[in-house]
């Protein structure tokens, strides 16, 4: 019970993290790009393509002894990848500046360097909380179905959220290092209650043994 | 009764430039809606119908070369502080008017617009009459990537205005410090930049607070206190007031039948501080330029 209401929490707060970055990274490539419909067309592609290889890698992954931990280390190192878009990604957007004039090959290939990553592994994720959820074969399309709904919700709030008030509050670099500090801290959360969990029902078992 | 009919007289006569206003072509382009219209000897381009204040552009088409609003007028401050510029750039480009009038005073000049927007670039040709030739080119581009280039170029402009921020929205990004840093880059040794800026409260005080950042001090360029403000920077050494107003001399016969008073600019230009010291700067990172308005 409670570790689905922890793995619902996770799966809401990546949906947060991930439309948050993606709104994020238009406000980031602009100086180098400009904000035409065409950079957001590299955005959003990068992003859907990532995800959809992430949802293939996740699904895959999850059918090798699925843990918590394994859970919390998807978190762990989507929030580490995540980290080179605030710190690097002057550098990363010169160097393709100086190289590819067209802004439309310019913004794509700098999207697949910045966001790529982060995420396939942040895709992962979904397939991966489904397998967690599901005990029940009658209930797997309800439980499918409500995991959509939370990891949505937490997108459609990420995107208000960091569009209407986060930038005008906060720095984009100090916004991106929050969600990775917060998929981060997730990961490592989910690492420490897989040895709550076992341990308890390691105990459990113990007790009706 | 009479009274009544000579009040609504008024009024009709008040009001029936607005009233008469008729849109000679409207398209929606990648950017924006863009209308043109006419109304008696007024013709304008527009970004959108409902606001007046997203009036772009406008002409008198029976004297074209005449300057209808101030910041256009305004921006001849640059001409006090630099006479004859060689090279100008122009970024945003409305109707075209203002590259038109140099290439009339300039002849020999290299004058360079920066428009994104097709749309607008055919427009500005089709009924405000921009003229492009040997001299005068427009780059479809994006303003910040234009400068970035030029900048790598190590290209020069002795006169830099910005003019790309209309009344609905403004590419943040092209209002940043690091943008002012690059757009000074280009800078000649003695050359100016003049940028339209927003008459509101907040943007005014966050633009006025990244220019200085950027530039340091400049002059304040303005009619009125509500209206519009240019902001005029010299890279050179700031001339003396003498200096100014012999320039102002010289430039007065020529700009009259522009329909600038140059002696009313120079009287408008001032080195002051009129916005808080704390004003929070705006940077690539803090940008909400459209959030402040």
């Amino acid at each position: 019970m409670w570790q689905n209401l922890f793995i619902y929490l996770l799966a809401f707060s990546s949906g947060f993290a991930i439309m948050g970055i993606e709104l994020l990274g238009g406000r980031i490539l602009a100086p180098y790009f400009g904000s035409s419909i065409h950079i957001w067309g590299s955005i959003i592609a990068v992003f859907l393509l990532s995800l959809s290889l992430g949802y293939l890698i996740g699904g895959k992954f999850s059918t090798h002894l699925p843990t918590l931990k394994k859970y919390g280390l998807l978190f762990f190192f989507s929030g580490l990848t995540v980290t080179p878009i605030a710190l690097f990604a002057t550098p990363i957007l010169e160097l393709i500046f100086v190289n590819i004039e067209d802004t439309r090959y310019g913004s794509l290939v700098a999207s697949v360097a910045l966001f790529f990553i982060p995420t396939v592994i942040l895709g992962m994720i979904s397939p991966y909380s489904i397998r967690l959820l599901i005990t029940d074969k009658e209930k797997s399309g309800q439980v499918a179905g409500v995991l959509y709904f939370v990891s949505t919700i937490g997108s459609a709030l990420g995107t208000l959220m960091t569009s209407f008030y986060l930038v005008l509050w906060f720095e984009v670099n100090t916004i991106i290092l929050f969600y990775c500090f917060l998929l981060m801290a997730l990961g490592i959360t989910s690492i420490i209650l897989n040895h709550v969990f076992t341990a308890s029902s390691k105990h459990q078992v113990r007790a009706s043994a | 009764m009479i009274k009544n009919i000579l009040a609504f007289t008024i009024l009709l006569l008040i009001a029936s430039p607005t009233l008469f206003a008729e849109v000679i072509h409207q398209e929606r382009s990648l950017y924006r809606n863009i209308f043109v219209e006419d109304s008696g000897d007024l013709r304008c381009l527009k970004f959108s119908v409902k606001r007046e204040t997203s009036n772009q552009s406008c002409i008198y088409k029976s004297d074209p070369n005449k300057m209808v609003f101030t910041y256009t007028k305004l921006a001849f401050s640059g001409l006090l502080l630099k006479p004859n510029p060689k090279r100008i750039l122009i970024v945003g480009l409305g109707g075209g008017t203002l590259s038109n009038t140099f290439h009339q005073l300039f002849p020999e000049a290299i004058i360079d617009n920066v428009e994104i927007d097709p749309a607008v670039v055919k427009v500005a040709k089709q009924y405000f009459d921009f003229k492009e030739n040997q001299q005068v080119t427009n780059y479809e581009k994006d303003g910040r990537i234009f400068i970035k280039r030029a900048v790598l170029k190590k290209q020069q402009y002795d006169w830099i205005i910005l003019d790309a921020y209309n009344g609905d929205y403004i590419p943040e990004h092209l209002m940043t410090k690091e943008f002012l840093a690059e757009t000074k880059k280009l800078l000649s040794p003695t050359g100016v930049m003049t940028a339209n800026t927003f008459s509101l409260s907040q943007l005014y005080n966050a633009e006025s607070a990244t220019y200085q950042a950027v530039f340091g001090e400049f002059y304040n360029v303005r009619f009125n206190e509500h209206g519009n403000r240019i902001i005029a920077y010299t890279n050179g050494t700031k001339p003396t007031q003498a200096e100014l107003e012999s320039r102002a001399d010289q430039l007065a016969p020529v700009l009259i039948k522009y329909g600038v008073d140059i002696y009313r600019v120079l009287r408008s230009m001032k080195i002051e501080q009129d916005w808080p010291k704390n004003t929070r700067i705006l940077t690539d990172q803090y940008s909400p330029a459209n959030l402040l308005k």
